[in-house]
């Protein structure tokens, strides 16, 4: 058994401890927000926050989370610069088939967290591990600095 | 998609599309079967409270009327309480049709964009099918085309319909009325009645023959800006894909295909993978094999630890280079006959100089950031599918095969897609399911791994094109010959298509050149990839096509020293919408303004396709390694009257995303039979670092609406390579850009 907080619930779970955060969520907890791309964290679908840092859940055993706060997609809104992020993204209408942007919305959230005002280069060094096959980055580049404008 | 598809379907719609059908429809198929309000699944911002965190489910298709619902054709259900909702027959992708098609319907019907509602269509040919593509699918960036006259007239005959009733009511001449904001108003006297009211009575109303549709000038939602109505529930997390199902009782499976195309299994031990915890079962099937558990991860170990033997078969001596050589072997035959104008031998015997060129396109793989997966329930009386898919009636017919069922008895329960590009225009991961399925009896999830998507993809064919040119003393081409070789996806896909060995999907473009080329021959030799499957991709022909000739026009040019754009600019004088739009983009671009740096070079490409006219120029830097960036791109677009240019800026950039992906990146090789790529790491996107500006130039027409969706991936690489050119001297006549560079 294994207890993780999740979005500020308290989640005890039976899962080896091995099991990839991703699929406690997504299997067990029923949290289907956080998805599967590649499961070996070349693709970050699967991000989410642990403390606030955008981590891929696809590879990060339970075991190993420990104290540390879960935050996914179903919540991020709730935290200022979520909030931030996701009206962006609507105001832009960044998203096409929205498979990734759960992801790319948790990867931007812990960028505008951390640094407020985001450079370009900034930017590209926090969202280069999102890939999105429909091709919504330069909407997700005009979005992040429309949140950013918002702080 | 092609012209051969586009008439086969308009056979079969003068059959279908009746307006009884329609009628029929509507009486008999317009509300659950729980007979409660309307439901299904809800898009629209406006009502979210509907559409949190429920299932995107629709198509169950097995219902009854409800008293009070005014359905008046296929595609409107009005009820009561004034609530529209709108029957889809397309499958939102990406590519903002939940948006597009519920404009068109709002427009005629004089109803707020967000008072409509979306359901999905259920599996019906007979009502849904797209004639541009000859069944109930999406794909070949058919939807607005498809859906412009029909939807607005959809909504143009249940408004005079509620006009009518209305009328009727107050005794007075339909003409004194008129609609507006989901009421009929009485002009004189300004009395009012909301569509909710006049829902009932308006089901009496005759259907109007002589359908009147709005001057282009008077509409107040088609060519504006829209938001997209499944923004919020894709930036929350709450929007339902097909790998979202969860199901009670539900157990997990991940598959394990035979790595060699057409290869079955021989035999499996599964003494460590039952050992896991969490592992329940292995099921062994024809060509594979699936391990269930409570979780995928469970799952994904169990696949992990299986001993398997395979039957490889013949597939399993398939290389990438055997390919190739088989289809260079195939070009010295001549091939069914696409075009053949003037005299081309003539052209050839009065030629200043000649130009030849071959060029090769690699297998590719979609991707679809959402794996493939399907979702089944197999018991004796019935059958459930849930699954996100471009071809619901195809996947229910899998269903039927799988189980005998009838097709009654077989639901399919279709969802959002995490990306198409013709991945899920096939059904073969629901084949796969159900034969899991069907050894279970309880809700099984069946997932892809990355590497199973890619390993076990149909694929984008590899293609090989040979051409010649003649050139006269002022380097005009006075003769041009075109042979193309390759698989024929619409054989398989659509055989009815293929007529007298011609492929119409093989030929698009390459045959219907907006030059003005007066002695061409163009021909097709069918050969197939041995064993490797083949399927659309992002762009289909025209993907295949625009790379060739383009390349070939600029090699022309260089060959004829005169400016690639001057060059097809004077061979455009017959297409005035292709020259508009190269004038378009290369004047946004600055071409010819000022030189290029060293190292750097500008790239232009036209094309006319899907119904849309592109060009396209693109700034590129080659370094001293070889590595190759793209600066920037500019594209001029005329795709006819714009529905919603919010959605057009957005498609075109994404195709061109795609398009730099394939064209600087994508390959799938064969060894041994096997796919040699498996995930990410070998199998690379763009990605936001590698991105450039992309500027979209939206010329303003009056024309019918072009298709947007895949154009922008069709016209790109030429772009590219024709930069790389500019750059270096070096013309690549073969994807990916890869390391070509490298060794040079």
């Amino acid at each position: 058994m294994t207890t993780l907080s999740i979005n500020g619930q308290s989640h005890t779970v039976d899962a080896p401890p091995d099991m990839p955060l991703l699929w406690v969520l997504r299997d067990i907890v029923g949290l289907t927000g956080t998805k599967f791309g590649c499961g070996i964290a070349q693709c970050g679908a699967c991000t989410v926050h642990l403390d606030g840092v955008a981590m891929r859940s696809c590879v990060l055993p339970i075991a190993a989370i420990g104290d540390r706060k879960v935050t996914t997609i179903e919540a991020v809104g709730e935290t200022p610069a979520g909030k931030k992020v996701q009206m962006a993204w609507n105001q832009l209408d960044v998203v096409q088939c929205g498979y990734c942007q759960s992801g790319q919305v948790m990867s931007a959230a812990a960028l505008i967290a951390t640094v407020p005002h985001p450079t370009d280069a900034d930017i590209d060094a926090a969202m280069a591990g999102n890939i999105c096959r429909c091709g919504t980055y330069n909407r997700i580049r005009a979005a992040i600095k429309q949140a950013a404008k918002e702080a | 998609m092609s012209r051969g598809l586009l008439e086969a379907g308009r056979h079969h719609a003068s059959k279908g599309f009746s307006r009884r059908s329609f009628l029929k429809f509507g009486l008999t198929a317009s509300v659950t079967a729980s007979g409660g309000f309307l439901i299904g699944f809800s898009v629209p911002a406006a009502s979210q409270d509907q559409g949190k965190g429920k299932s995107v489910i629709g198509g169950d298709g097995v219902e009854t009327p409800q008293d009070g619902v005014f359905a008046p054709n296929a595609f409107v259900q009005i009820d009561k309480t004034g609530k529209v909702v709108l029957i889809m027959p397309k499958v939102e992708m990406g590519q903002g049709v939940y948006t597009a098609l519920p404009m068109l319907i709002a427009e005629e019907l004089e109803v707020p964009l967000d008072s409509v509602t979306i359901d999905h269509a259920p599996p019906n040919e007979k009502l849904f099918m797209d004639p541009l593509l000859g069944g109930q699918l999406t794909g070949g960036s058919t939807s607005v085309r498809y859906a412009w006259e029909p939807m607005r007239k959809a909504g143009a005959a249940a408004r005079m319909m509620l006009v009518s009733a209305a009328a009727q009511q107050w005794q007075c001449d339909a003409s004194t009325c008129r609609a507006e904001n989901g009421k009929v108003v009485h002009a004189a006297d300004g009395r009012s009645a909301s569509y909710g009211e006049l829902a009932q009575a308006a089901a009496n109303v005759p259907v109007p023959q002589d359908i009147k549709l709005k001057d282009p000038k008077d509409f107040r939602i088609i060519g504006t800006p829209v938001k997209r109505l499944d923004s919020p529930e894709k930036s929350n997390g709450t929007a339902v894909f097909g790998l979202d199902v969860r199901l009670p009782g539900m157990v997990y499976a991940v598959i394990v295909n035979c790595p060699v195309f057409g290869g079955t299994l021989a035999s499996v031990d599964d003494t460590h993978a039952k050992k896991i915890p969490g592992v329940r079962q292995v099921i062994k099937f024809d060509n594979g094999v699936a391990v269930v558990g409570d979780h995928t991860w469970a799952a994904k170990r169990g696949a992990a630890a299986l001993a398997i033997q395979w039957n490889e078969g013949a597939g399993a001596n398939v290389s990438t280079q055997m390919l190739f050589d088989e289809m260079a072997k195939a070009s010295e035959k001549s091939g069914a006959v696409a075009r053949k104008d003037g005299d081309v031998g003539k052209g050839f015997a009065n030629a200043k100089t000649r130009v030849d060129a071959v060029y090769q396109q690699p297998l590719l793989a979609h991707a679809t950031m959402e794996p493939v997966n399907c979702t089944v329930h197999v018991r004796p009386d019935g059958c459930d599918i849930w699954i996100g898919t471009q071809v619901p009636t195809r996947v229910q017919g899998a269903g039927v095969q799988a189980t005998g069922l009838p097709p009654e008895k077989v639901v399919v329960h279709n969802h959002l897609l995490g990306g198409g590009f013709g991945r899920r225009l096939e059904y073969d991961m629901a084949t796969q399911a159900l034969k899991i399925g069907k050894q279970l009896g309880v809700p099984v999830k069946v997932t892809y791994s990355r590497e199973e998507d890619i390993q076990h993809d149909m694929y984008r064919p590899c293609y090989y094109d040979k051409l010649s040119a003649a050139l006269d003393a002022n380097g005009k081409p006075i003769a041009w010959t075109h042979r193309i070789v390759g698989s024929s996806v619409l054989a398989r896909f659509a055989p009815p298509a293929v007529k007298d060995g011609l492929d119409p999907d093989a030929i698009e473009v390459a045959a219907d050149l907006p030059y003005d080329l007066p002695n061409q021959v163009v021909d097709y030799v069918r050969q197939e990839p041995r064993h490797v499957p083949t399927a659309f991709w992002r762009g289909v022909g025209p993907t295949r096509g625009t790379f060739v000739v383009e390349s070939f026009i600029d090699e022309l040019a260089a060959q004829a020293k005169i400016d690639p754009v001057q060059y097809r600019r004077d061979l455009l004088g017959k297409t005035p919408r292709a020259r508009n739009v190269l004038d378009v983009a290369t004047q946004a671009a600055g071409w010819g303004k000022q030189s290029m740096p060293q190292g750097q070079g500008r790239g232009v490409s036209v094309m006319h396709a899907f119904g849309s006219y592109f060009a396209m120029v693109a700034d590129v830097t080659v370094d001293k390694e070889g590595g190759v960036r793209v600066n920037r791109v500019v594209c001029a677009v005329d795709c006819g009257m714009v529905v919603n240019p919010n959605t057009v800026e957005a498609q075109v950039q994404g195709g061109i995303i795609f398009g730099i992906t394939g064209a600087l990146y994508g390959e799938i090789t064969i060894k041994h039979g096997r796919v040699e790529q498996s995930n990410f790491t070998d199998y690379r996107m763009l990605r936001i670092d590698e991105t450039p500006p992309i500027e979209v130039h939206i010329v303003k027409s009056s024309e019918a609406p072009g298709g947007i969706g895949e154009p922008g991936t069709a016209a790109l690489a030429p772009a590219i390579t024709n930069a790389i050119h500019a750059a270096t001297g070096k013309r690549l006549r073969q994807l990916p850009v890869g390391y070509q560079l490298r060794s040079a």
